[in-house]
């Protein structure tokens, strides 16, 4: 199929039509903030935290397949304002509490945080009732800190196989909820695969402690998105 | 000119902010030459003698002295920061925010708690010299006016360093990012 | 206004369903173990059982081939389905602004007394369910419960005294007393005319190519009744263009914006008329099933609506071979809902039709191009539906006379709150907000809320607005608040806890963003706002608007208009001469330890 031409930040690129914006502008090199979005499994647009101006609308990039002469801003100055917000939301909404928490340094929520400098969030802490879920043998999962991005959920084996995770209730109270029965003989392999779905410490492996110390870890360094960034790569 | 002084207190803390502070190495013999403290548990003055410039809370407010003392350095200091997780979110104290009723809690910690071996009288602490316990732990910032907010537990001791001098020179805060760390 | 908290309540008294579970086999063979039919399957177990029990989940996943886990996701969304017992007698009583203008409180307040339960619980001896429920589209006959499906209007002390009384003798639903729903049809404009013979004006369109069929409605300018005003012909065109393996007309008839009755009214008064327009759309876009999404706040008209149903088929004007054309086939089926204001959304109510959790899709694709089960569907709401007949039978010119150049034909208005006569008003466009409060006897207006929670609140130097895709739009919801009112806590508070209650939940700005916002709100009720609350409230706009849904994106619509319209009373109450007002009580966080440590607080002396 023959390219298309969009245009993002006032820089004309050629595309393949069809393509997701959000991949488009990681191929040349721009970074567009994610959360609920991981490669490879089918994007949903829930988290809102790559919200780019789309011919002038607000719309996720990880769901907006790219059309020819589209117009896309992904870093103007409110944009990023929404994103901070949405990131300040959720450590609002859940109990994040970061010292105490194994994927501190690789979290991708906290990442976010530190790329936009939140001292703290502009809302009051809900401090919500939560519960963890430990029935599992391999997996616990941690409700405080699920950021309900359905990841989990959408990584799916097969789609016609019945549902391991899936949302439980609905507006705030909605919960992640893991069939304990089908996940009853979860391998270490599957462990291992949950946890590294989610973006936070929500889903973590049994009897696994800290591989890497703080000051080590994947964030504490380096901000997210920087790989993006530092690559360079123009087509 | 006289020098800007400085005021410290660990509400529902550890020290740890406080020890972080004292991580700038020999960076503190310069904080000496800047700044004077006042009320602060490092030159161990209890209570204010005068008007402070910068008031340093670590910790959150989980009791009713922890409030006192917060309001006291409110009026005492013309700005007030908050450092480290604790004082910016309740922190680890917190985590009893979204567990357990404070009745619970108490019931828990003094009366049901396997480790309790010698209270018959099922005593939970009530001496009128004690501080009372409030229902949750709460983020200074929802008691009085913040000003600035240091994250980290404990915040790195660059942060605090950069912050301080920024405040005392009136500087902008330079804030790289290895130095903005929640953990 | 109930706490939100408790219209789903736990029974840690009750945890096992009181029924055979296990005896689900005729439902699920009534729906072939289909998955994409758990709705109805869900409902009928609710309707069954009065809960869908853990053991009913189990029995249910087993037959689709689904986890449990799967089916308590669609079944924990909807709110009139329940896993744990809502009690022989399950009694919703409305929580709208407007039920709590017409003395709602009071109502509830002797629901409690005579049950002898709180509400969000269920009486002792399991008889009697009390929960709170999102507007039931009776805001013309407020206070209004729904009891096992049916519908109680206009509920005074005295005649809940007899409800209750009737439910604890175990009295059939039908003997409690009289129910009673309204039309209460109060201005007749071309669409409620009876002037249409149905079988002509679907014979009429199958007189023409589908093509131009969708050309005769461009020509009307018909557009979309469900507020968004979206073309109808446009949306036609692309749907019948659009390729697949089956095309479906849907009727949303999911009418969940508090304050709209007019499709209820419709469906009672004008059934016909309506499924003459789901053929004509089937005709125009290929498509040879119709669906009828109802919300489950009617589903007292089921039968009726079957019968009606039933009878067209009779006479031809359904089923094969449709008014005697040859090859023509179209029929129509009723889908309920479950109880869930964002299944009006049309591609959420597509997920809910599929048995799914009522969640807006990700667009593109359009529901044009893959709607239900994946496959080109047009969406229609129940107005525009019955406006295609009409210019079916009367010709796009006829239609094109009415209302204004952009917006075209009439509209039914559904009027109610502080008026004489509430009812349902069908006006050309371009009315004025005065015309309307003149035709319904609102005297000593304050504001008027146009198009719902989700609209516009509207102050009166702006009543000389007209009602038009242009100027005002709205789906059909005026409600008339008198200056007796307090706008920002009997009205604005309630839309943002409507919102807060009917979120899905995916997204989150409107997840979390609706209930800061409904923070700030209760902190300037409270006296203790700042200027800086008002200039937060505004900049987080821009966060909501980039919500997937209308849901989402005009969930602070309430808090926004009024800020906007009515800034004076806001403005008014917050603290003039501070930047910060601390909202700690130190007396009231010390109560519970003090209590539980057997202590006196000393809030004097060296604490304080």
């Amino acid at each position: 199929m023959s390219k298309i031409l969009i245009n993002i930040n006032g820089k004309d690129y050629s595309a393949e039509p069809g393509k997701m914006v959000l991949d488009i502008a990681k191929e040349v090199g721009i970074y567009i903030p994610t959360l609920c979005h991981y490669e490879g499994i089918k994007p949903q647009g829930s988290c809102r935290i790559c919200t780019c101006k789309i011919d002038g609308r607000n719309m996720t990039v990880c769901t907006t397949p790219a059309t020819h002469r589209m117009v896309i801003e992904t870093n103007t100055e409110e944009l990023e304002k929404i994103r901070a917000t949405i990131v300040e939301l959720l450590f609002a909404e859940g109990n994040h509490f970061c010292p105490a928490c194994e994927r501190s340094g690789n979290c991708e929520l906290q990442a976010l945080a530190y790329r936009y400098k939140m001292m703290v969030p502009q809302f009051p802490y809900i401090f919500p009732a939560k519960d963890i879920d430990a029935k599992n043998p391999k997996i616990m999962i941690d409700h405080n800190r699920c950021i309900l991005c359905k990841r989990c959920i959408r990584r799916k084996q097969e789609p016609e196989n019945p549902s391991w995770f899936v949302f439980k209730d609905r507006g705030n109270k909605v919960q992640i909820n893991l069939d304990h029965e089908l996940t009853a003989d979860f391998d270490d392999e599957l462990a291992q695969k949950a946890m590294d779905t989610c973006p936070v410490g929500a889903i973590i492996r049994k009897e696994k402690g800290f591989d890497v110390p703080i000051g080590s870890r994947k964030y504490d360094k380096n901000p997210i998105g920087s790989d993006i960034e530092n690559q360079g790569v123009t087509l | 000119m006289s020098k800007p002084i400085v005021a410290t207190t660990s509400l529902a803390g550890c020290f740890g902010c406080h020890m972080s502070l004292l991580d700038i190495d020999e960076r503190i013999l310069d904080l000496i030459e800047l700044v004077e403290f006042n009320k602060s548990p490092i030159d161990d003055i209890k209570t204010f003698t005068k008007q402070c410039d910068i008031g340093i809370i670590e910790g959150g407010c989980c009791n009713s002295e922890n409030v006192h003392v917060l309001k006291e350095f409110r009026k005492n200091c013309k700005i007030l920061v908050s450092v480290g997780e604790c004082a910016i979110m309740g922190g680890l104290p917190a985590m009893r925010n979204n567990n357990a009723p404070i009745s619970e809690c108490l019931e828990e910690a003094y009366l049901n708690c396997v480790s309790v071996q010698a209270n018959d009288e099922k005593i939970i602490p009530n001496d009128e010299e004690l501080p009372m316990i409030l229902d949750r732990v709460y983020p200074c910032h929802e008691i009085v006016k913040i000003d600035y907010f240091l994250p980290g537990c404990a915040p790195r001791a660059d942060l605090i360093w950069n912050a301080l001098v920024a405040l005392v020179t009136g500087n902008e805060m330079d804030l790289p990012y290895e130095v903005i760390k929640f953990d | 206004m109930g706490d939100t908290q408790t219209r789903k309540s736990e029974f840690s008294n009750h945890e096992k369903c009181s029924c055979n579970c296990n005896d689900l086999s005729a439902i699920l063979a009534r729906y072939d173990n289909d998955p994409t039919r758990l709705m109805d399957i869900l409902i009928e177990v609710q309707t069954q059982c009065g809960c869908v029990s853990d053991e009913a989940v189990k029995v249910i996943a087993k037959a689709i081939n689904y986890s449990s886990v799967d089916v308590e996701q669609t079944l924990s969304f909807y709110h009139f389905l329940s896993q744990t017992p809502t009690g022989k007698y399950a009694v919703y009583l409305n929580d709208s602004a407007v039920a709590e203008m017409m003395g709602r409180e009071e109502i509830a307040k002797t629901f409690e007394k005579e049950v002898g339960c709180k509400f969000g619980t269920v009486s002792e001896d399991g008889k009697i369910g009390l929960f709170n429920t999102s507007c039931i589209g009776m805001n013309d006959q407020e206070p209004s419960a729904i009891i096992n499906q049916r519908v109680f209007t206009k509920l005074t002390k005295a005649k809940v005294a007899k409800i209750v009384n009737g439910m604890k003798n175990n009295l059939d639903i039908e003997d409690l007393i009289g129910t009673e729903v309204q039309s209460n049809i109060l201005k007749q404009g071309p669409i409620l005319t009876k002037d249409t013979e149905i079988g002509e004006a679907i014979k009429k369109a199958i007189s023409m190519r589908p093509e131009d069929v969708i050309e005769e409605i461009r020509q009307s300018n018909l557009r979309g009744r469900g507020g968004a005003g979206f073309p109808t012909a446009m949306k036609w065109r692309f749907c019948r263009e659009a390729v697949g393996e089956k095309h479906y007309v849907f009727c949303n008839a999911d009418e969940g914006e508090p304050g709209t009755f007019k499709d209820r009214v419709i469906l009672t008064e004008r059934p016909q008329l309506l499924f003459a327009g789901m053929t004509i759309a089937g005709y125009a876009i290929g498509s040879d099933e119709g669906i009828l999404y109802l919300r489950y706040e009617y589903k007292y008209m089921e039968e009726y609506l079957e019968e009606i149903l039933s009878n067209m088929r009779k006479e031809g004007l359904l089923g094969n071979d449709v008014v005697g054309e040859k090859g023509f086939n179209f029929d129509i089926r009723i889908q309920f809902g479950g109880g869930a204001y964002i299944c009006g959304e049309e591609s959420a109510l597509l997920e809910s039709a599929e048995g799914k959790r009522g969640e807006p899709r990700d667009r593109p694709p359009f529901p044009v191009v893959k709607g239900y089960l994946q496959q080109p569907t047009a969406v229609n709401n129940v107005e525009t539906l019955c406006s295609v007949a009409k210019i079916m039978h009367k010709g796009a010119k006829w239609y094109r006379s009415l209302g204004t150049f952009d917006s075209t034909g009439s509209k039914l208005i559904s009027v109610s709150g502080d008026c004489e006569k509430p009812g349902v008003y069908e006006i050309e466009w371009g009315f004025s907000v005065n015309d309307v409060l003149k035709m319904v006897g609102a005297k000593d207006v304050q504001a008027v809320q146009v198009g719902g929670p989700s609209g516009n609140c509207v102050a009166p130097n702006e009543f000389e607005r007209k009602l038009a895709y242009e100027d005002l739009s709205t789906g059909g919801s005026l409600i008339v608040i008198g200056k007796k009112r307090d706008l920002l806590k009997d009205i604005v508070l309630n839309f943002t806890e409507f919102f807060i209650e009917e979120s899905c939940g995916s997204c989150v700005p409107c997840r979390a963003m609706t209930s800061q916002y409904k923070n700030k709100l209760e902190k300037i009720i409270r006296g203790n706002g700042v200027a800086e609350d008002i200039d937060q409230m505004l900049a987080w706009e821009n966060v909501m608007i980039s919500n997937r849904c209308g849901l989402g994106q005009t969930a602070a619509n309430p808090i926004l208009s009024t800020i906007k319209n009515f800034r004076e009373l806001y403005e008014k109450k917050i603290n003039k001469d501070t930047n910060f007002v601390s909202e700690f009580n130190l007396d009231a966080a010390v109560q519970e330890s003090c209590k539980t440590a057997n202590r006196i607080p000393n809030l004097g002396g060296a604490h304080e």
